[in-house]
């Protein structure tokens, strides 16, 4: 096993993925955490619960993964006073999830910055929106909203700030910029305009609409996050959906994939000039959601993930018309790749424009496409490799520049390889039924998702309640891992390449402001 | 650049025709002048405002902008300040940490000027409701002209919502 040489007592977590369960003390964290790290390891998620209703004070939760599998610990913290060792200095991602976990809870971890990070100005201090006795409704009186953020000094230096409302049609979020002339000194983000408390508004939720509530987290991931809350759920329940929906699943997670990189393609050529690029790709991400919507109901591909199965098949016509669509796609796509390549206007501003080293990366904690620009080679269908992506074979694409031109790179790449796997699960698709009937859940139980989405791995938690319901629901977006590395990408890069930087990673805000 | 151009002329002109006003989609009665709403007919701009939504509706709303739907091709044209804007568009259940950036986005727009809630959280707050962190629907906030539902609406109900927005057929 993976983590069998902690310390600790593992509870295999059956189910899609390698996952395993195991409480720890809060004292114990740093060592644990420094040998994960050590064997290769990184911190998923943390975050926190309320458990005083059953007597045991306040739960801090972390996942740990290592290719091989994921690891879901959980600390309990005693009601008077909970507090727990900083873990920041071991992962840096730690960073903004403690201070998160401090806003919703109160829980404090021993870290220098303890500035709020979702918590604005919707509640006080010394409000817990997460502690259980508090209903869903409830509403706190306003507390402050002044945000120390972190100045520059010296010479010539401005700041600027940017957002909550931005330009475009974009997430909010606000970024404040040092700069002299129109080089970018330090750029601070503050975030959490989106926070809708979905944590809370998992609690009591039924199974089966945990997975709709999941699948609206981060709007164009839904099929990440929808399939994530489904393995966990599954787990949980014990539930083997059929061979059939797990191809399915496979089938519309790349047909996600695809959509976003056409449309980021299209994106980052009209942010770098090239609004042509846009037209272009538009037009094809167009068809896509089209077909989307004729073959299976939503041009997203919202609810067609339910725990059991899927709400959608495909008969003999739609599986032609697939074929078909890959096909005609792949040629379109290499042509615009070609157009693309040649554009010198176009690579002149993509080429070392907000470049992570891959060292940076790799202290920073970087995943998903972001990370693999900058070599750090994660992919949960080639690892954690849940069915049926441990018959498809994944290619993982990477490279090791880590500027705009490797993440445009990537999603060439990754498309071409997407359209490959659609093609291999069109003829390996195996026949059947595409739900199952998902068993009473007993209470108490926890199950762990882990997908690749299109920008990295979703992962949700999930502890099941009384009466079929949900306890508690983490849902986990890679962009917490990502939006620090944006920071440190946009360093000595002027103003005006920020939008094309910020494009290039095209993070959750949604997601991760919860 | 032959490739480019070549690229141009095989894709050719997608543009579909648009569609028509839904009355049912307005909640409050059209207050503009008709003489207003002659020339936003011709020219509209909007600032779009992401109040606390999922992001889903906001991928709807940038296809407007495609060959398909060419928005611009009618006269419409999404702006960056609310100070060049006549319309609204709010995407999301309001998030309580969005109220007030919603409210100035409003205050900042010169009248005459409208408001098109997105969404079945814009609509009605959605799945997210209302609750510590969230306000619910846009109309809690500030007043709406016309709503849109769905999850996300279509590029094409948008595009109903918006050109019901600025029809005079729903005039008192």
């Amino acid at each position: 096993m993976t983590f069998d040489s902690l310390p600790m007592q593992l509870t295999e977590l059956p189910g899609a993925v390698p996952a395993w369960q195991a409480e720890a003390e809060a004292d114990a964290l740093p060592d644990l955490c420094q040998s994960v790290k050590d064997q290769g390891g990184r911190l998923a998620a943390l975050w926190g619960t309320d458990e005083r209703d059953r007597g045991r004070g306040y739960a801090l939760h972390l996942v740990l993964a290592k290719p091989e599998g994921m690891l879901w610990l959980r600390c309990a913290l005693a009601e008077g006073e909970p507090r727990y060792p900083d873990l920041s200095p071991i992962f840096y991602p730690a960073q903004r999830m403690q201070r998160a976990a401090r806003d919703l809870l109160g829980i404090d971890a021993d870290a220098a910055d303890r500035r709020p990070w979702l918590r604005h100005a919707a509640w006080r201090d010394t409000d817990r929106p997460l502690h259980r006795d508090h209903t869903a409704t409830k509403v706190f009186d306003k507390g402050s909203n002044d945000y120390a953020f972190v100045s520059v000094s010296g010479d010539g230096v401005h700041e600027i700030p940017v957002g909550p409302v931005h330009a475009g049609t974009i997430e909010p979020g606000h970024f404040r910029f040092s700069i002299v002339g129109e080089k970018v000194l330090r750029l601070e983000e503050h975030l959490g305009y989106t926070h809708k408390g979905v944590d809370k508004r998992f609690q009591g939720m039924a199974f089966t609409e945990g997975a709709r509530l999941a699948g609206r987290v981060s709007g164009d991931s839904t099929v990440a996050y929808a399939w994530a809350y489904c393995m966990a759920a599954e787990s949980i329940a014990r539930a083997a959906p059929p061979a059939r929906a797990l191809w399915l699943r496979a089938l519309l997670l790349e047909r996600e994939r695809i959509a976003n990189h056409l449309g980021d393609l299209g994106y980052l050529g009209n942010d770098g000039g090239l609004t042509v690029g846009l037209a272009q790709f538009m037009r094809l991400k167009e068809d896509v959601l089209r077909a989307n919507a004729r073959l299976f109901g939503h041009r997203y591909l919202m609810d067609r993930i339910v725990p059991g199965g899927v709400a959608c098949d495909l008969d003999r016509a739609g599986l032609d018309a697939l074929r078909t669509e890959c096909d005609t796609l792949e040629a379109e796509v290499r042509r615009l790749k070609d157009i693309y390549d040649d554009h010198s206007g176009l690579q002149d501003r993509f080429l070392t424009c907000g470049r992570l080293t891959a060292s940076t990366a790799g202290k920073l904690g970087v995943i998903g496409l972001a990370g693999r620009a900058s070599s750090q080679e994660w992919d949960a269908r080639v690892q954690a490799k849940p069915a049926p992506y441990d018959v498809l074979d994944v290619s993982m694409k990477t490279h090791k520049n880590g500027d705009v031109a490797a993440r445009v790179i990537l999603r060439f790449d990754e498309i071409f390889e997407s359209l490959r796997l659609a093609r291999a699960i069109v003829e390996g698709i195996a026949p059947g039924a595409v739900a199952a009937a998902m068993p009473a859940a007993p209470a108490g139980r926890m199950g762990l998702g882990w997908v690749e989405g299109w920008r990295g791995e979703s992962v949700v938690a999930l502890e099941s309640g009384e009466d079929g319901r949900v306890r508690n629901c983490h849902a986990h977006d890679p962009s917490w891992q990502n939006w620090p590395a944006v920071a440190f990408a946009v360093y000595n890069n002027i103003v005006p390449d920020f939008p094309l930087i910020n494009k290039s990673f095209n993070l959750s805000y949604s997601g991760c402001d919860l | 650049m032959y490739q480019l151009l070549k690229q141009i002329v095989r894709a050719g002109i997608k543009t579909e025709a648009p569609p028509q006003p839904d009355e049912t989609l307005r909640v409050l009665g059209q207050k503009l002048q008709q003489e207003i709403l002659g020339l936003f007919a011709g020219s509209l701009a909007i600032r779009h405002v992401d109040a606390g939504s999922c992001n889903g509706c906001e991928l709807e709303i940038h296809m407007l902008n495609n060959p398909y739907y060419n928005i611009e091709g009618l006269g419409i044209k999404l702006v960056a300040s609310p100070r060049h804007a006549d319309l609204l568009l709010v995407t999301g259940p309001v998030a309580r940490n969005m109220e007030e950036a919603l409210k100035r986005t409003f205050d900042a727009m010169p009248a005459p000027k409208l408001v098109v809630a997105v969404g079945d959280c814009g609509c009605s707050g959605g799945i997210f409701g209302e609750s510590y962190a969230s306000c619910g629907r846009v109309s809690n906030v500030i007043a709406v002209d016309v709503a849109v539902p769905g999850c996300p609406p279509t590029p094409s109900a948008l595009l109903q919502g918006i050109l019901t927005a600025i029809s005079s057929s729903g005039r008192d």
